[in-house]
């Protein structure tokens, strides 16, 4: 019974594994094509750190020749670079904390509580996807201003939070509603109230969707540009966008430097991403079917 | 073991959805009524109320006391759990969105409180001015040739990489990368790239079609365009983690089906894949819709401030903010900001009035039966 709402995934590894053809040449050859489209540009400025600011003018779609570790190495012994990293995993490990606990126990409520409000809330929270940051953008910042969290990470952990809020709770009702009444019901008989249950059965039920929703927090707190552009002006407290947008005009001569510094911040993302890939799509199944 | 598990995972996953299908009927068809006063029989709803309706013979005022505090208690539940993640999205969401509306009513230049009240002078300005027409073009030509580019490139694809094959996963992540990396990191990447001597027009030379080069980024003619396929490559990997999802949704067993009555594989996609995808397809349509047309961050990183008067890709949040806090009118860019919402929300309740309405509600938990 509690392997109920992994069955869809398990359904798919499972013939995976089990009947995996190499499948049509066609498909390999029009697949291929499609990732050299997609990486080019990203192969560009990782080879592009690789090489000489002459290399680059000479010859602007060249390889590196020779290759020159140099950029990187330099890139990866400042300090800059690291106390960036640093702000910016500060920031997306709070938001992603608090938009996955914060949404898992509002979401809960709106997916199996009766109570007058429960509409309303639903609706007003999903509005929420209609404010863009940027139609808030001022006023948000006189907000944090007011309350004192200027060049804090906690202004921009909170509105990061209050923005991620709708898309969460739209993903995790419906897994919190597919959970089934007999266990909340076996629970109750075995002494289990409300609360308990959302301990002991909802969260782990419900973790397909929670990883889901934490992998987008993370990577949009990760990659969030606008916000901290209005709230950090210290360059100590900037994340890794704003160093690289910094680092770009001040070294805008510097195209093999700032490609390097480029190269660098877009790893932990794509590592986290390529860690939990499966999970996305696993979890959105759970939302988006219909 | 490989029929009867597959039977058994798809009997009790029907079995799940069939619950979740009742569950949503019950509780639509009963929103108002107080847990103590259902009749046995009716799934209950909470775990108190098992307790209550669970023991009978007991005296009818003992079961209404007791029901008045189990609700005291469910309201503290529900304060408790709704709360933290009410109050911050009111203030840093819902305040900050009101105050925008109410700061466009003023000449304001940011300091201090607004004092001087002019109506909805800004909004005749806006609305008045051919720099928000054009883009209020850009954003009209963005949210159409998005749907056009990315909605059949991601569908094939989708469809391709669900089609079981080696190398699946590692080749499914390379697909997604784009969408991963930030804006800035695409933003300044790119526009090193596209600059007119740039690695583009070098490589184009090199291979023989240098009479194709062009300024992609500064040619009022050709920026836009540029721009379209760099958002096509930047978001085509989030329209396909939509549509490989909604592909995991569709049971195996009715294409297996399809394929033991002889249908080919173009037929059972075009007859039973694109059909059921169709809910999907709605949601991403409308996602991609809201994103066209309040794209800024992209815009503003790659054409930065002479994006409005020369480049010809301005959208209206990029007007927003040029207009507003880099020109040092606030009042006036929170006009911008309300017009952007009120363009928002009349396209997405006519997009969810006619196109959606099938899917709302049941249609994401019931699943499809």
């Amino acid at each position: 019974m509690s392997a109920l709402p992994a069955s869809a995934p398990r359904l798919a590894g499972r013939s995976r594994r089990e009947r995996m053809p190499w499948g049509n040449p066609i498909v390999y050859f029009v697949a291929l094509v499609v990732i050299a489209l997609m990486l080019a540009p990203i192969a560009y400025i990782i080879a592009g750190g690789f090489r000489t600011n002459a290399q680059i003018t000479e010859d602007p779609s060249g390889l590196p020749a020779p290759w020159v570790p140099e950029n990187y190495l330099n890139v990866l012994t400042s300090g800059t670079f690291w106390t960036e990293v640093g702000n910016s995993a500060i920031a997306a490990v709070v938001t992603t904390v608090g938009v996955v606990a914060l949404g898992l126990m509002a979401g809960y409520v709106l997916a199996r509580y009766r109570f007058r409000a429960r509409g309303f809330l639903y609706a007003l929270f999903a509005a929420g996807l209609m404010f863009p940051m940027t139609v808030a953008i001022t006023p948000l910042y006189l907000v944090v201003r007011q309350i004192g969290l200027m060049n804090s990470p906690a202004g921009v952990i909170l509105p990061q939070i209050a923005f991620a809020l709708p898309t969460t709770i739209i993903i995790l009702v419906p897994f919190l509603k597919a959970i089934p009444d007999e266990l909340e019901e076996a629970a109750a008989i075995d002494g289990t109230g409300r609360l308990g249950f959302f301990w002991r059965m909802v969260l782990p039920l419900s973790l397909p969707g929670v990883i889901t929703v934490g992998i987008l927090a993370f990577i949009a707190s990760w990659n969030s540009y606008l916000l901290p552009l209005f709230v950090l002006s210290h360059e100590s407290t900037y994340t890794l966008p704003l160093g690289v947008q910094a680092f770009a005009s001040q070294y805008s001569v510097d195209t093999a430097k700032v490609l390097a510094f480029t190269s660098l911040s877009m790893i932990p993302a794509l590592v986290f991403f390529s860690v939990f890939e499966r999970r996305i799509v696993g979890g959105l199944t759970g939302a988006v079917k219909g | 073991m490989t029929p009867y598990r597959a039977r058994r995972i798809f009997e009790a996953s029907r079995s799940l959805s069939t619950q979740a299908s009742k569950l949503s009927r019950d509780r639509t068809a009963r929103p108002a009524s107080p847990p103590a006063g259902r009749a046995a029989g009716a799934p209950p709803t909470g775990a108190a109320d098992t307790r209550g309706t669970g023991r009978p013979g007991r005296g009818r005022d003992r079961r209404a006391t007791a029901s008045t505090r189990r609700d005291w208690v469910k309201t503290a539940e529900i304060a408790l759990l709704v709360g933290p993640a009410l109050i911050v999205f009111l203030a840093f969401v819902i305040f900050p969105v009101v105050m925008a509306a109410y700061y466009g009513f003023f000449r304001w230049k940011g300091f201090g409180a607004p004092t001087d009240f002019i109506g909805l002078q800004n909004y005749v300005t806006i609305l008045q001015d051919p720099e928000f027409h054009e883009a209020l073009w850009h954003n009209g030509v963005i949210v159409v040739m998005s749907l056009v580019l990315q909605g059949p490139a991601a569908l094939l694809i989708a469809l391709l990489l669900n089609r079981r094959m080696r190398g699946q996963s590692i080749i499914r992540v390379l697909i997604f990368v784009p969408y991963v990396i930030s804006e800035v990191v695409v933003g300044t990447g790119l526009s090193l790239m596209l600059q007119s001597e740039g690695a583009l027009n070098g490589l184009l030379e090199r291979i023989g079609l240098g009479f194709l080069a062009a300024d992609w980024l500064a040619d009022p003619d050709a920026a836009i365009w540029t721009l379209l396929v760099i958002l096509t490559w930047k978001y085509l990997g989030f329209a396909v983690i939509l549509f490989l999802a909604g592909l995991q949704g569709i049971p195996d067993e009715l294409t297996e089906a399809a394929q033991i009555d002889g249908a080919s594989y173009w037929q059972i996609q075009r007859r039973i894949t694109l059909p059921l995808l169709g809910p999907t397809t709605r949601i991403w349509a409308f996602l991609s819709i809201i994103g066209s047309l309040q794209l800024f961050d992209l815009v503003y990183i790659i054409w930065g401030q002479y994006v409005a008067s020369t480049a010809g890709t301005s959208t209206m949040a990029t007007y927003m903010v040029a207009n507003g806090r880099n020109a040092g009118n606030y009042g006036y860019g929170n006009a911008v900001a309300v017009v952007l919402f009120l363009i928002s929300l009349i396209v997405a309740l006519v997009y969810q009035r006619y196109v959606l309405r099938r899917d709302t509600a049941g249609a994401l938990t019931e699943g499809r039966r």
